[in-house]
């Protein structure tokens, strides 16, 4: 028997970060995505245990100023391509200077400096991600994936798919396909 | 509360091919820590080893003595310990055959060993700027499919 799942993300961080700040007893309150209020002062010790606690998920603490505005963009970003609303219609470059309320030019210099990658790379990638997703776990075709994505071609989908990966579309749904098949046959 | 550095392996048989690597990090932007080994046998004491640090990426040649890249991929991925691993082939065979039947088991990045160091540098970076996007981004590594 197999079962098909599918995941909101949002949804899952936000009751892992709940359950887990219930845990430790701390006094909060959620602001939004990856931002959290404590509502009284932790101590070093346990703000290290509920760190480590969190680092389990994969859940990072995010300390400094550019981290967290770093952060922020890549929220915005990731949000922009995975839900669909009508954001995506947006110059994205407009679309975060308007959110964070920094020129663009700051915002990707900053970006640059910290993640060793640009602004628009990192879009590129997100959305590659999306269409891998989507392939996979969907099924849809390239044209609705394009479609989706706001893209002008499924051309310019396929290209950009083959220039961020190495390999068409096809080549990689093919191959995870028959990766599963290779990694059931080894299980049996 | 990020480390900032990567740690990379490579298992290579040839001597030159293995200080060309280690030459090409050194003038990364990213800072790395590089290890060697001679093949495949060596590679794999060293992964069995209770304390030995797992590397971010893997680079694998295929063709080795004693024990073989693909080998040493097939044991890497039935061990749960090492799943967080990227592993990267690294060989002179440009075969499509190849190509695809170390992506089907479960190789996520296949390198066609380049003829000249400044293209190596290029090439070496791209994948490290790539991995590192996956390893902060928390991205699925099961869809991380990456052919230079």
């Amino acid at each position: 028997m197999k079962l098909h799942l599918k995941f909101d993300f949002n949804a899952v961080c936000r009751k892992v970060l709940d359950e887990k700040l219930l845990e430790h007893n701390i006094k909060h309150k959620i602001i939004a995505f990856g931002e959290v209020e404590l509502l009284e002062k932790l101590s070093e010790e346990r703000l290290e245990a509920f760190s480590s606690d969190l680092n389990d998920y994969a859940i990072e603490i995010v300390e400094n100023q550019k981290s967290i505005l770093v952060q922020k963009i890549k929220d915005v970003i990731v949000d922009m391509v995975f839900n669909d609303d009508t954001s995506m219609n947006l110059k994205a470059s407009a679309y975060l200077s308007d959110t964070l309320g920094h020129s663009y030019g700051y915002l990707s210099n900053l970006f640059s400096e910290v993640t060793y990658t640009s602004i628009e790379n990192f879009i590129i990638l997100q959305k590659i991600e999306h269409t891998k997703q989507l392939i996979i776990n969907d099924n849809l075709s390239l044209t609705e994936i394009a479609f989706k994505l706001n893209y002008s071609s499924v051309a310019h989908l396929s290209t950009q798919f083959k220039n961020t990966t190495g390999i068409t579309p096809s080549a990689f749904q093919r191959i995870i396909t028959k990766r599963r098949e290779f990694n059931q046959n080894q299980t049996n | 509360m990020q480390e900032d550095y990567i740690n990379i392996i490579l298992a290579d048989d040839d001597e030159d091919d293995r200080l060309f690597f280690t030459d090409a990090f050194d003038e990364l932007r990213i800072t790395t820590n590089v290890k060697t080994f001679n093949d495949g046998v060596y590679l794999m004491d060293y992964l069995n080893n209770e304390e030995s640090i797992f590397p971010n990426v893997l680079f694998l040649d295929l063709n080795m003595p004693r024990k073989s890249g693909l080998e040493c991929l097939k044991e890497i991925k039935q061990t749960d310990k090492f799943k967080d691993m990227a592993i990267a082939i690294y060989s002179t065979s440009a075969s499509e055959e190849d190509i695809e039947k170390t992506f089907v088991m479960g190789a996520n990045i296949y390198i066609k060993k380049p003829n000249d160091f400044k293209t190596l540098k290029k090439v070496l970076s791209e994948v490290v700027t790539i991995n590192w996007q996956y390893h902060t981004n928390g991205l699925n590594k099961d869809n991380f499919l990456l052919r230079l």
